[in-house]
């Protein structure tokens, strides 16, 4: 299997561990990434949030890359796929913001999105029966013994109608991708609620309590680890921690893939992290 | 809430309503949106709050108000309410209706955020995080603030030092001037 890749901002920065890991997993399991050639910022929370014309056309220009690459688009990125899942809709529903962005852009481009590929997000093409039957037989370091527990956040969730491939209050999928790696998956009630990452910078003070909030509930839920799909939760929760008795790791789903692949590298990938997750992970090697 | 002066006028709601996609005037103030936001603690007025003063037709209020720079869009209240009104889809109206106006956020940081952001990603086409972070400092003179967990970033290569820009780039800046004409 060939699809097309948008790494998105983040993942060339602040979560080049997620890019990595995403891409070790993918290799292992025989599906072939193109990165999209030449793809812009999708505009994120800033342009949506300032102007309407930017938060259509910027995600729309990627999508006219993508269609001319003739296949189906991953975004690992929780807010990428949000915002490009979000102006796929909106053209497929020709709105009238949508099909204005999409008339510039054959102006600006030379080609307009027909909306003929989808966008995909990796954890849907992880956890289909046979794709996780696949995965199982990959486990060579079985994650057994570490409590975790999953946070899909906002931006894999809402609007239901746009973006959730699971269920968008209670989701599930990256739980059993989770337990499918032998680790021990633990319940709580805060799956979807918001970090604030978008006001990680401009109202830390606001951001550390949501963190704290989360980063509590896990460890009352018994998790050593809150594991996400999204480069800002990840590092939200992993730098906002300072509120909180206990500092817990933030791993990427993907890390943890790797890990139990026995990915030789995923010590450079948890090497990124602020909060250092290799304890956690030791003591579950030694069965403490 | 404070004390807001009210000049009725049915003129504002259908502007937003019909601006947003959103049913504002179904809204009969249940408050789920505003129980299960995770800013409420910080909002001023809470999000129905900002429902009731659209309605009413207190445009000066809604766009002054904190509340429509402090919704993340997470979309918990579109997700939540039983007539289906997405506020941040409203919010995103209203900042953009507040800037056409000249309306100054009482908090300048998230705007100065915003637009340090764009700024980066107008002239290269990608998100440039260190540029980002330096033009936010300046505009808020915030230049102590997270300053060791920035040197932890740059230890541990978090923190790219060269942007990096696309080959089509004028495209992209044919897009922002596009984006400009509209919101005049």
């Amino acid at each position: 299997m060939k699809l097309s890749y948008y790494a998105g901002c983040s993942l060339h920065s602040t979560a080049s561990e997620y890019n990595a890991s995403v891409g070790y997993v993918f290799d292992k399991l025989g599906v072939e990434l193109m990165e999209l050639e030449d793809w812009n910022c999708c505009g994120a929370s800033p342009a949506h949030s300032t102007n309407h014309y930017l938060g259509m056309a910027l995600p729309l220009r990627n999508l006219v890359l993508a269609e001319k690459a003739k296949s189906d688009l991953i975004v690992p990125c929780a807010a990428c796929y949000n915002l490009l899942k979000v102006a796929d809709h909106a053209v497929r529903q020709h709105t009238g913001a949508a099909d204005a962005a999409n008339a510039d852009l054959e102006a600006i481009t030379g080609a307009k999105y027909e909306a003929s590929i989808e966008v995909r997000h990796p954890l849907e093409i992880l956890t289909t029966k046979e794709m996780l039957q696949t995965v199982k037989a990959k486990v060579v370091h079985p994650l057994s013994g570490l409590k975790l527990v999953t946070y899909y956040g906002c931006l894999l969730s809402r609007p239901r109608e746009v973006v959730a491939f699971d269920d968008p209050e209670h989701p599930q999928i990256m739980d059993k991708l989770l337990s499918t790696l032998g680790a021990e998956v633990r319940r709580w009630s805060y799956k979807t609620d918001c970090c604030g990452g978008a006001l990680a910078m401009s109202r830390t003070d606001a951001v550390e309590i949501l963190v704290a909030k989360l980063v509590t509930e896990a460890e009352r839920a018994g998790a050593d680890a809150i594991v996400t799909a999204c480069p800002l939760c990840q590092v939200n929760l992993d730098t906002r921690q300072t509120k909180v008795a206990q500092t817990m790791p933030i791993f990427y789903f993907s890390e943890l893939m790797g890990i139990a692949f026995g990915a030789p590298d995923a010590s450079t990938w948890l090497n990124k992290h602020i909060i250092d997750p290799v304890p956690v992970l030791t003591a579950q090697a030694k069965g403490v | 809430m404070a004390d807001v002066n009210l000049v009725p006028s049915s003129g504002f709601v259908e502007e937003i309503q019909t601006r947003s996609g959103q049913p504002i005037n179904t809204c009969y103030q249940c408050k789920k949106c505003a129980g299960g936001c995770p800013m409420s603690f910080v909002m001023e007025p809470y999000n129905s709050g900002l429902l009731k003063l659209i309605q009413l037709g207190a445009k000066d209020a809604v766009l002054k108000s904190n509340t429509i720079w402090l919704c993340v869009a997470c979309k918990t209240c579109g997700a939540r309410c039983p007539n289906g009104i997405d506020i941040s889809k409203i919010a995103d109206v209203l900042r953009e209706m507040a800037l056409a106006e000249g309306v100054a956020p009482q908090d300048k940081r998230i705007l100065a955020f915003h637009q340090a952001f764009l700024t980066t990603v107008q002239h290269l086409g990608r998100a440039y995080e260190a540029g980002t972070i330096g033009l936010y400092k300046l505009k808020t003179a915030t230049f102590t603030q997270d300053l060791m967990l920035g040197a932890k970033f740059m230890a541990k290569g978090k923190l790219k030092i060269m942007p990096e820009r696309i080959k089509r780039v004028g495209e992209i800046k044919q897009i922002f001037r596009k984006a400009k004409e509209g919101s005049k």
